[in-house]
């Protein structure tokens, strides 16, 4: 089960789309997963021959369970087990995986252990020590590997950890069940949408507004979210600046360039924010990349999280991959697809857990700035607020200007207020030439 | 194209974009980001699933006047069969 950004410590298998015997490379979709904040697919990142797949459908595990074995050929039984967390190639960030809230103390283990752990995909703090004063043991990591149960050692109060199918959770949270009061007759326990009958509901649910939106918008997303962003503000020492950026000539070239393109290939302003930003963190490296360990590693790619809400309610920021290298049409397809694809659950692990900065822009809801909250381990958060007619005063001139504010979060470990302001006006000098974007 | 055949391709055009969303209680002079908490992204793809199931082409400049249910049906009608728009 890899982790599929910072904030997931568990999830569950929704769908397999491979069997045992299946042929399998580097990239391919495998399976489906659940997280209480997104639906994603998971991609492979071993090419083989799947041997076993040891999580079943409808199942929820830890981060770091192993969920599948994969082997070089048909028959062949394999020593080392599939889409383990290496979600990202270089500097993953679910690396600091350990750290999730409550920060846990390193965890005891004997080399060996370890080393089978990491062999495995195991996250050793997610595991519970039989060894000496709680040390975990080769013995601990290789029956968490064959256990396809999930027994996290975040210690779940007796009788919580619920095995749930992801239409039972759906249904439930439709008719305002409580799980915890729901007798399982699944497969080890789990409840099925058909336990839910006997369920008891709630006495009389409120009649929802007459609006045209369905009542399902409190999201229950925020969980994960509460607990990432509690970490951010802990951990990270913020600092903020803000730049106003005057977009006349921006949006003038984007007008006449739009008006050049058929309707299915224009282009939204905000993809060239978001291209600036790129272009402009490569040349401020301090802002992008990852702090972990208790250092900044940057990131020689700029993958830029882009700040998605979901229409049921909560946020998911997957990554623009390579932003800067790609041309403003590919961009715009791609953010297209992104949103299309956030919205109705079908992100990729890749995308979920490799932004290396993120952009939010809040100018939809009407504001005219944003005091971002970084995603940890991220270093910085790029806010853009609502384009409005501002009086704008240059060269002893006064005009009525197209105005955006850009503000940044950025941490201070990585970089400083002089750099961060350097990457600031990089995006605006940017921004001056849309045309070269 | 008629007021009926314009009002059917918005609400599949709508549909694509916000699937919780129910067309009969749409108010028809409300504009659509304000009852269907949609996006500059959402609408876009409105104006591009209403193109396509019309071939009306709508310039950039006359987004403004798409923003309601009925300002859809003002514009869908008078574009007539012209695949240019008025």
């Amino acid at each position: 089960m890899p982790t599929l950004g910072a904030d997931m410590t568990e999830g569950t298998v929704t769908r397999w789309l491979v069997k045992p015997g299946d042929q399998v490379k580097r990239g391919d979709i495998v399976v489906e997963v659940e997280t209480d904040k997104a639906d994603m697919e998971v991609e492979i990142f071993e090419s083989g021959v799947i041997s076993e797949l040891l999580v079943p459908e409808g199942e929820c595990v830890p981060v770091g369970t192993v969920l599948a074995i994969v082997g070089a050929s048909p028959g062949v039984v394999p020593q080392a087990p599939a889409p383990a967390p290496p979600v990202t190639p270089p500097p993953a960030p679910e690396r600091v995986e350990p750290r999730l809230v409550p920060p846990a103390p390193r965890q005891r283990a004997t080399p060996t252990a370890r080393v089978l752990a990491q062999q495995l995909g195991i996250d050793i703090a997610t595991l519970d020590g039989t060894g000496i004063e709680g040390t975990i043991t080769r013995q601990d990591v290789e029956h968490a590997a064959r256990r396809a149960t999930p027994t996290p050692a975040a210690v779940p109060p007796p009788g919580r950890t619920l095995l749930v199918s992801p239409r039972a959770r759906r249904m439930a949270r439709e008719l305002g069940i409580d799980l915890a009061t729901v007798a399982g007759t699944g497969p080890q326990g789990s409840i099925t949408a058909g336990d839910l009958g006997a369920a008891p509901r709630p006495p009389e649910v409120p009649a929802p507004p007459a609006t045209a939106i369905a009542p399902e918008k409190r999201g229950p997303r925020r969980g994960p979210i509460a607990a990432l962003m509690e970490r951010s503000n802990r951990d990270i020492p913020h600092y903020y600046l803000g730049l106003d950026i005057n977009l006349e000539h921006t949006l003038d070239w984007l007008r006449a360039e739009n008006k050049k393109r058929p309707v299915t290939e224009r282009l939204l302003y905000s993809v060239l924010l978001l291209k600036a930003t790129a272009l402009a963190a490569h040349e401020v490296p301090e802002v992008n990349g990852y702090f972990s360990d208790g250092e900044f590693r940057p990131s020689n790619e700029v993958n830029v999280g882009v700040a998605i809400s979901l229409r049921e309610g909560g946020l998911v920021a997957p990554a623009l991959l390579n932003a800067a290298e790609k041309p403003l049409s590919q961009l715009m397809a791609e953010l297209q697809d992104l949103v299309k694809r956030a919205r109705s659950g079908r992100l990729r692990a890749s995308e979920m857990s490799s932004s290396s900065i993120t952009v939010t822009n809040l100018g939809e809801l009407g504001v005219d700035f944003v005091y971002g909250v970084i995603y940890p381990p991220q270093v910085a958060l790029v806010g853009f607020g609502k384009i409005v007619e501002r009086p704008w005063a240059e060269n002893g001139m006064l005009g009525v200007k197209p105005v955006i504010t850009m503000t940044l979060a950025a941490d201070h470990r990585a970089s400083d207020g002089h750099r961060g302001g350097m990457f600031l006006t990089t995006i605006n000098r940017l921004l001056q030439e849309p045309e070269h974007l | 194209m008629n007021a009926e055949e314009a009002k059917t391709a918005v609400f599949a055009a709508l549909r694509e974009i916000a699937p919780e969303a129910d067309a009969s209680v749409i108010e028809p002079d409300v504009e659509f980001r304000e009852q269907l908490d949609i996006d500059s992204m959402d609408f876009l793809n409105l104006i591009i699933g209403i193109h396509e199931r019309t071939g009306v082409d709508i310039p950039e400049e006359d987004y403004p006047l798409l923003e309601t249910l009925d300002g859809c049906i003002r514009y869908l009608t008078e574009a007539g069969p012209s695949p240019h728009g008025r």
